[in-house]
């Protein structure tokens, strides 16, 4: 049974994957301490490690459910504002802010999916992208979090320990949720959605599961986001924003975890070394994405894992890999 | 020989249900009964009525008039879901796997209303995880080695040859548990001896299984072969019902039906 | 001012803004109803229609209706071109991949505009001298005016293409049914083609008009027109040509009183709080009809 997925080998996995954690920790932690990192990019990595927060759980809505919310960005100001909020003003500590940022950013994705989730598609995405955008203007328009010129004075409490950690949690939250029944249940939706309902799911939780664990966790990265920096503004989070995270997904590979940490590492990486030519990098960018469409639309890892590729024969694609283009013809 | 129709053994009833779209009458005065442990055909020309009768049965689609009960409680109103984790499961006619992901999940996602964990047991590995996702992946290697599907678990379910993944469907439903299983034209593209091993399979899984068996059919041969009854349908109504052999000798059928063929 | 002269007053500035979403929201609604694509571009081919009537008029020196013609032309062929180039090639690849390269090409468009003409915003120069006309205290200006005649005489002319002309009646058949009209023999690479072109140049008549009515252009003036024109096109169904100037005017009015009466900050807010209503309530739109799934 070891061939398909012996629960020997669950075990297994999840260990080295939490030593190979521990080891790039202290590899990182002491670039970072021994300041061979210049701070900008130190602040990146952090950025990197967010936007991996962001990216999983988006693809989680995306790419695992198969539904298409382009206001993911809105959950992570929801998370950034109930954060700073609690830090600042009422001096809670940080692990409280977090927490209660992404239940906060949950629970909003659980009222919103409700409703929304019924739509498909293209309705779907145009609602999400308003919903995202609600959410900013509403935030913009309330005094108390500083309105458009932004929330001031927020404690610099991220730092890499945290963000590193919290992106293995969220890693594993949602490895896990994935590889269990209520997961499955998450990929039937996005195979056959009918299919799915007639061998007994309930498709409209499983729908606002998704949404709701996605939006939770981009709360997470909100709080972490906002705290690396001494003023965070509702500019932060507007529908560009979304649209970052969906390419990261998509470069990545809709439904692959592995693709998502790629896709927000060289998106980040990209963004970052192109920082001082704003104008290029947003064309090599757009360029990057369009070609990225004609010839490898399942993204850079399609349905894959880095550790379902771990036996040799596996590393250069299953069979008929290559075949799969996503594109049809006729 | 055909059982009589007793309310203590009636599994699944249909009475006086018409389905309308946008007015047209896709079903009219529909009544219909299956027993516990029965095989049972819907024969018909195309587009009288058989597949909207599956979806009324499974909750796809909501009856305009009529009462549709299930081990005799009613089940209009319910959604597909609830319908099926009340015991009945399908096949399509129109094949939907989940053909992105592989044969074995394929499976396991059906066993999904019978698997005791929840959403945080999962995410951190603990209380019967390890437990559940073990007796699950052992009970789909199972059905698979039923449908001779077991060397092919790992495949993706697309990639599969058409007979294969006609078998899957049915294996596939047979993993969420029904006492009643429907099967939307399961020799649907097979040739003479895929039709007949599939003939087969039926016959063994219902009595394997204790199961109660509806089945669609166009091959003439496979339904008058196997059902113990057969209903008629022609344009939305019930033009004949009763054994292989009464239905046969029916001249309504003949005319409409039988004839036409011949 | 009083209230009823108020809300008449708005009601003007609504049905300005109104019509220039309407215009965009036509190329929306054309190239949704043949392709099922939501062209997340259409707001920056807008955008290069309003910086072409700028060039046109500025370094050409032409007048208004001249400068209206070129920007109209070359954006049409600016559209076709972002057809064939990027969207041509994914005919049959995954509507997805179709979106997401819509995304890649607005912010191509964007950047690269803001590479060739800077991210400055440039003032819109005065082509008519400002006349008012003032009806007892409501006061319709030259602009207002212009954007109503001009949105006018377009609607005629693309009913009149779209009801009477074959190219147009092969549109219809091909938004309704895009392989069935294939085999009836119509070149759908060709309709497809006319469609973003006509789409595009509304598009760019739009743009120039929301230059002489708001004095000010810049490279990312496309992005939130772009999405309200979408939202236009859903509340009055989307592939249906009326119902996009429907609810694009409506849209407009909607705008023009929250921001009036209530705040300008939520009149971004109000446009989106309409789409999702609309969604969740009739997301067919005014004008849509019901279909369902077939099992």
């Amino acid at each position: 049974m070891d061939k398909f997925s012996g629960m020997k080998y669950l075990k297994k996995n999840d260990a080295v994957l939490l030593g190979f954690a521990i080891v790039l920790f202290a590899l990182l932690q002491g670039l970072i301490s021994g300041k061979v990192l210049s701070s900008f990019w130190q602040l990146n990595v952090l950025i990197i490690g967010i936007n991996i927060i962001m990216a999983v759980s988006l693809n989680l809505i995306n790419g695992y459910t198969g539904q298409f919310s382009l206001g993911h960005a809105g959950f992570m100001a929801v998370g950034a504002y109930v954060g700073v909020v609690l830090t600042t003003n009422f001096h809670a500590p940080f692990v409280v802010a977090l927490l209660a940022g992404g239940l906060s950013a949950a629970f909003l994705g659980f009222l919103i999916g409700i409703p929304t989730l019924r739509l498909n598609g293209d309705y779907l995405a145009i609602a999400t992208l308003g919903l995202g955008e609600i959410i900013r203007i509403v935030i913009m328009n309330i005094e108390y979090v500083g309105g458009a010129a932004g929330f001031k004075g927020i404690p610099h409490h991220t730092n890499f320990a945290w963000v590193f950690w919290l992106t293995v949690i969220a890693l594993f939250f949602i490895k896990n949720f994935v590889n269990s029944t209520h997961g499955r249940a998450c990929l039937a939706i996005r195979e056959n959605e009918i299919a799915a309902e007639s061998m007994g799911i309930n498709t409209t939780k499983y729908k606002v599961l998704a949404f709701a664990i996605g939006a939770g966790f981009a709360g997470i990265a909100g709080g972490l986001f906002a705290h690396c920096f001494y003023l965070i503004s509702p500019n932060s989070f507007t529908f560009m924003a979304s649209f970052n995270y969906l390419i990261m997904v998509v470069m990545g590979g809709m439904g692959s975890i592995t693709g998502s940490i790629a896709g927000a590492f060289v998106v980040t990486f990209l963004s970052a070394a192109l920082a001082s030519w704003p104008e290029f990098r947003m064309i090599i960018y757009a360029l990057a994405l369009i070609f990225l469409m004609f010839y490898r639309p399942q993204g850079l890892f399609g349905y894959m894992e880095i550790t379902s590729m771990r036996p040799l024969n596996r590393i250069f694609g299953r069979p008929g890999e290559k075949k799969e283009g996503g594109r049809t013809d006729g | 020989m055909a059982e009589a129709k007793k309310e203590s053994k009636v599994l699944l009833e249909a009475k006086d249900v018409s389905e309308v779209f946008g007015g047209l009458k896709a079903v009219s005065d529909f009544n219909f009964y299956i027993n516990k442990g029965e095989l049972v055909g819907l024969i018909g020309p195309n587009g009288a009525g058989k597949t909207t009768a599956f979806n009324l049965f499974t909750g796809v689609y909501q009856p305009t008039t009529g009462e549709i009960t299930f081990g005799g409680k009613s089940i209009v109103g319910l959604k597909p879901y609830q319908i099926t984790q009340r015991g009945v499961a399908r096949t399509f006619q129109n094949i939907r796997l989940f053909s992105e992901l592989t044969v074995l999940d394929n499976v396991k996602i059906a066993f999904h209303d019978h698997v005791k964990y929840g959403v945080l047991e999962a995410v951190l590995r603990v209380g019967r995880y390890y437990k559940e996702e073990e007796r699950i992946e052992q009970e789909a290697l199972k059905l698979l080695d039923i449908f001779h599907l077991k060397d092919k678990a790992g495949e993706l379910a697309k990639n599969l040859p058409y007979g294969a993944q006609r078998r899957l469907e049915i294996a596939r439903a047979l993993a969420a548990g029904p006492k009643l299983l429907l099967l939307d034209e399961p020799a649907a593209g097979m040739n003479p001896q895929e039709t007949q091993e599939l003939m087969e399979m039926i016959r063994w899984i219902r009595k394997k299984f204790g199961l109660t068996v509806l089945l669609i059919e166009h091959d003439m041969n496979l339904v008058m072969g196997i059902c113990e009854r057969i209903y008629v349908l022609e344009y939305g109504m019930v033009i004949a019902s009763g054994t292989p052999e009464e239905v046969q000798k029916d001249p309504e059928v003949i005319r409409a039906y039988l004839g036409g063929e011949g | 001012m009083e209230m009823g002269q108020q809300v008449l007053q708005q009601l003007v500035n609504g049905i300005s803004l109104g019509s220039i979403y309407a215009l965009i929201a036509l190329g929306y609604t054309m190239i949704y109803g043949i392709i099922k694509l939501i062209n997340f571009a259409h707001g920056d081919i807008y955008m290069v229609g309003a910086y072409i009537g700028f060039f046109a008029i500025t370094q050409a020196g032409l007048s208004i209706v001249p400068a209206l013609l070129v920007s109209l032309v070359t954006t049409a062929m600016l559209g076709m071109l972002v057809e064939k180039l990027a969207y041509k090639p994914l005919r049959h690849a995954p509507r997805l991949s179709v979106l997401i390269t819509a995304i890649g090409v607005s912010f191509f468009l964007e950047y690269a505009s803001m590479y060739f003409v800077s991210p400055t915003p440039r003032t819109f120069p005065a082509v008519m001298d400002s006349v008012a006309i003032n009806i007892g205290g409501l006061v319709i200006n030259g602009q207002q005016l212009l954007i109503l005649g001009i949105t006018f005489v377009l609607m005629v002319i693309l009913t009149y293409i779209v009801k009477f002309t074959n190219t147009g009646k092969a549109m219809r058949a091909a938004s309704f049914d895009t392989e069935t009209a294939q085999l009836m023999g119509i070149n759908s690479d060709r309709i497809i083609s006319i469609t973003f072109g006509i789409g595009s140049a509304l598009a760019a008549v739009a743009g120039v008009l929301v230059g002489i009515y708001y004095n000010s252009i810049d490279p990312l003036m496309g992005i939130m027109p772009g999405l309200k024109a979408f939202v236009a096109a859903v509340l009055g169904g989307i592939g249906i040509l009326p119902g996009a100037v429907v609810g694009g005017i409506i849209l407009g009015v909607v705008e023009a009183f929250v921001s009036g009466f209530i705040s300008s900050t939520f009149r971004d807010a109000a446009a989106f709080a309409i789409l999702i209503i609309v969604l969740l309530v009739r997301p067919t739109g005014i004008f849509g009809k019901n279909t369902k799934e077939k099992v």
